[in-house]
């Protein structure tokens, strides 16, 4: 696997890819060691689980899946001494289109992860975890696995870490190709030996009813690693590096037309959509200009070049003020990104240049989504399949006037009529390609 | 594949089990303390591993080991995009379908790939995969291959291959031959 050994751009801060990067760091236990590797866990092994989740809670840490849902608020679900067994399941399942930032850890890191996830267990009173890692990463799995082995031999898995009387076992399991094993309850019932038909929430909520009808914790493996580096670095300066109420840095994933794609970890909001693409990733490719951004992984709304965003902000004075913010100016929070109508989600920042047609770059989202749906809802099922078959369709030029409005009317009764959220992530490119590019969807018809 | 010479006696899977395979099945179903039946997909991965593709005598076999009705493994092999039922080629090209890889030209690509293999680049992936007539390799589309900075990418067998342009094809085919 390539691995970017270029010095950090003055906008990064690696933390999470702090290791990985330099020069002559490979994944073996004794480099890890060598590196300050299990120093955090020692730490945790004298913290009481309360103060851990409190640390996790004070860094305002998000996760990194691409709900960015506050991890200490999750992992303060789970009843430390409720009785029942509890488990962490770690999602390896990066599948998101525009997404490949735990690839990276997952081959040339694995130890931070390891460190991340016996911090958890010990925070949330688990025994027993799983790594769910796509089978796409064949490679992954076998570091991972021998990671874990190296972890075994020098204590810190296994009986009595560290002479703690903590036990925890921890094991890969790959996945079978199946985009639907990202959503956490499918993650789960793919791990019990199922069809990963997700669960529906309430009551299936994986803190309370996760696997083995046991409460659970899904997190994403960047996420795991923040975890590590909050107790390296500590709550209050981890904080400080990102924006109220989401802290830190986060691994943004950039690709498609600009000069140098690639993952690139940035503090939380620390650089402006434009900074991203023109300064930290040398701009767009000579003689073209930007057309439109999917800034967090395929499912997020697209956004086109131009546009100007209604947003609150702090005024000089203190104030909140109501502003526009031209596109290029949003910072890339998750805040930022859903007032702008669309979201963070999973940091992976699709560009696409003037070149680009966009009846050609939805069908190709739909044809995603159609391979992808599980088929347990039929509005899903059945409309993910309708809608790649019309913008084939008016691709061909085979189009009807209509098809727009059909189109539209698909992903609208999709969105929201589901048992997951896959519904909205096939829904939302294709309301938000027709709502702003309307342009290149009424004219190439047939009929 | 002709299933009915699959399943006769001698021919199936399950009567060609070596004991490294039973080894590792035997320490896959000890990472599942709580349910056999979790060992499920890991069971599937080994099989497939050893044997190219699953066959009805290893869905049955795996069942069996796992205490489950076959339809609970059938269903698995039908559903993940992973697992076949059909012996693909020796080499296993996928080359990434969506849409940064898309961008880059991974559909030219994987059209270079079919031809230069002799696989008809319109054969579709949905009975088994399009396999060269020499057994050499199968070229099939899969989705986001989560590396979509350095697209456009394929994974072959166990590799994966970035920034990959038509130029490159001859080089990785005979790379795999």
């Amino acid at each position: 696997m390539k691995t970017l050994l270029l010095p950090p751009h003055p906008k990064e801060r690696r933390i999470v890819f702090g290791n990985a990067w330099t020069q002559g760091y490979t994944p073996d236990i004794d480099c890890y060691l060598n590196h300050g590797g299990y120093s955090e866990l020692k730490k945790a092994l004298g913290m009481k689980p309360a103060e851990i989740i409190e640390e996790v809670k004070k860094a305002n840490l998000r996760g990194r899946g691409g709900a960015a849902f506050p991890c200490g608020v999750k992992w303060g679900f789970i009843r430390h001494d409720d009785g029942k067994p509890h488990y962490i399941t770690c999602n390896g399942d990066e599948s998101e289109p525009g997404t490949f930032k735990d690839r990276y850890i997952l081959h040339n890191d694995p130890h931070q992860l390891i460190e991340g996830m016996i911090i958890a267990a010990l925070a949330l009173n688990v025994h027993l975890a799983y790594i769910y890692i796509r089978c796409e990463f064949p490679k992954a799995a076998m570091i991972v696995t021998r990671a874990i082995e190296e972890a075994h031999s020098k204590g810190f898995l296994g009986k009595n870490i560290l002479g703690s009387g903590f036990d925890l076992e921890i094991y890969v399991h790959q996945g079978a190709g199946a985009y639907i094993c990202g959503e956490e309850t499918s993650l789960i019932e793919s791990l019990e030996g199922k069809r990963p038909y997700p669960r529906i929430k309430p009551p299936y909520f994986p803190a309370v009813l996760g696997l083995y009808m046991s409460p659970t914790i899904v997190n994403n493996v960047e996420t795991f690693c923040h975890v590590k580096q909050i107790l390296r670095i500590g709550s209050e300066e981890y904080a400080k590096m990102g924006t109220p109420g989401d802290g830190g840095t986060r691994v943004m994933c950039v690709s498609g037309d600009v000069m140098r794609p690639g993952p690139y970890e940035i503090p939380v909001g620390g650089v402006t959509l434009g900074e991203l693409i023109h300064d930290v990733c040398g701009g767009m490719k000579p003689g073209r200009k930007l057309k439109a951004i999917i800034p967090g992984g395929s499912s997020s709304k697209v956004m086109r070049a131009g546009e100007v965003y209604k947003m609150r902000v702090k005024s000089a004075e203190g104030e909140m003020i109501e502003t526009d913010v031209p596109l290029l100016d949003l910072p890339m929070d998750a805040a930022s990104l859903a007032a702008a109508g669309t979201m963070i989600g999973s940091a992976g920042v699709i560009v696409m240049d003037d070149s680009r047609n966009m009846l050609w770059a939805l069908n190709n989202l739909n044809k995603f989504y159609a391979h992808e749906s599980c088929g347990q809802c039929t509005p899903c099922r059945e409309g993910v399949l309708w809608m790649d078959k019309m913008t084939t369709r008016m691709i061909r030029g085979e189009g009807i006037e209509q098809d727009p409005a059909t189109l539209m009317n698909v992903a609208d009764n999709i969105a929201g009529r589901t048992v997951c959220a896959f519904g909205e992530a096939a829904s939302w490119p294709v309301q938000s390609f027709l709502t702003k590019f309307p342009e290149e969807f009424g004219v190439i018809t047939g009929k | 594949m002709d299933t009915h010479a699959a399943n006769t006696i001698g021919n199936r899977q399950v009567d060609r089990i070596p004991t490294e395979l039973l080894a590792k099945i035997d320490e896959a179903v000890t990472h599942y303390p709580v349910s056999k039946r979790s060992a499920s997909l890991p069971l599937l991965h080994l099989w497939q591993n050893h044997f190219g593709y699953i066959d009805d005598s290893g869905v049955r076999w795996i069942a069996d080991r796992l205490e489950l009705e076959p339809i609970n493994i059938l269903e698995l092999v039908t559903f993940y995009p992973w697992f076949r039922q059909n012996a693909p080629g020796r080499t296993i090209i996928r080359v990434c379908r969506t849409l940064s890889c898309a961008m880059a030209g991974s559909h030219e690509l994987r059209e270079k790939f079919c031809k230069a293999s002799g696989i008809a680049p319109t054969a579709d992936s949905h009975h088994g995969l399009p396999t060269s007539p020499d057994g050499k390799y199968s070229v099939e589309f899969v989705e986001c291959l989560a590396s979509c900075g350095s697209a456009p990418v394929c994974l072959i067998n166990d590799d994966l291959h970035e920034d990959v342009t038509e130029a490159d094809v001859a080089r990785i085919l005979s790379q795999y031959s």
